[in-house]
């Protein structure tokens, strides 16, 4: 254990295979601490929704549809490539993950500017947060989760640039796996978004 | 603590992440060519059913889960029990409350 240590060099007082798991539990407990901050909006969702359904089902047409089924279909492909990047270093393909990480990246910022063009639109028609319940639930939810993405883009630059230096190989890589879950939540809360505000029938 | 070194990171196949991407983008298809349909009440609770099945393979897979220990598994369905407290309670709250 001690040569794995030093070859690490800053985790040589921690077996690293602990490390390991604990640095991924940890990121676990902090994605259960997300679920409940967005949770939070959740209830709220559900609440005004039980009570202004015509509201709710009358405003949510002002919503692009084809927007937010196409930034659905770019987060979940993003998923795909950043599993793919933790399986391939994983593998020790250092170059393959850089790749992926790269088109994770691009998938993320293409969220953006979709988000982008979906807000701009949205003032044009002079709706704003203040608007209704239903569109300050929107700001709110979409705008919550986007700052997720714009986090998750930064982080996944900085585990690019690290790559391309050499930091991550087969054995040491858990940053990368851990950058991961967290695009993977980020993913998985738009996967309830997604239908709870663009698509109620 | 004894820990595996290296068995613990199981290599799931490179197939198995393209199924699950393509089972993900189908059922993304499905929400949207169901709430074009109306079901009444049955749309909301088909879209979540269908979201929950789409989260449950996002963590099973892409996020390991399905090779994790108990630890973990506890860590990721704890809040989920914590999410249904409070949405349950407040909904009981707010709907069931006698205004004087």
């Amino acid at each position: 254990m001690e040569e794995i240590g030093i070859e690490h060099g800053h985790v040589h007082h921690i077996d690293p295979a602990v490390g390991y798991e604990s640095s991924k539990l940890g990121m676990w407990l902090f994605l259960a601490t997300e679920l409940l901050l967005f949770g939070g909006l959740f209830a709220v969702y559900t609440i005004f929704r039980a009570k202004y359904p015509v509201l709710f089902e009358e405003q949510h047409h002002e919503l692009n549809k084809t927007l937010g089924a196409a930034n659905t279909v770019i987060l979940i492909f993003s998923s795909l490539t950043m599993a793919l990047g933790v399986a391939s270093i994983q593998k020790g393909k250092r170059n393959l993950l850089s790749i992926l990480l790269a088109i994770t990246i691009i998938c993320g910022v293409m969220f953006g500017i979709n988000k982008y063009f979906e807000y701009t639109a949205k003032f044009e028609h002079h709706i704003y947060p203040s608007t209704s319940i239903f569109f300050a639930l929107y700001y709110m939810m979409t705008g919550l989760h986007m700052l997720h993405v714009l986090v998750g883009v930064i982080i996944l630059a900085v585990l690019l640039v690290l790559n391309i230096r050499g930091k991550f190989t087969e054995k040491y890589n858990a940053p990368i796996e851990i950058g991961g879950l967290y695009w993977h939540l980020v993913d998985l809360i738009w996967i309830y978004l997604f239908p709870l505000l663009y698509l109620i029938a | 603590m004894e820990v595996k070194a290296h068995a613990e990171q199981h290599h799931i196949g490179i197939k198995v992440y393209f199924l699950v991407w393509f089972a993900l983008t189908v059922l993304t298809g499905v929400t949207v060519w169901v709430s074009y349909i109306d079901f009444g009440l049955l749309n909301i609770v088909i879209a979540l059913t269908v979201a929950s099945v789409k989260a449950a393979l996002v963590a099973l897979f892409f996020m390991h889960l399905r090779h994790e220990d108990k630890v973990t598994w506890i860590f990721a369905l704890y809040p989920l029990g914590l999410l249904a407290l409070l949405i349950g309670l407040t909904i009981s709250d707010v709907f069931y409350r006698v205004t004087p």
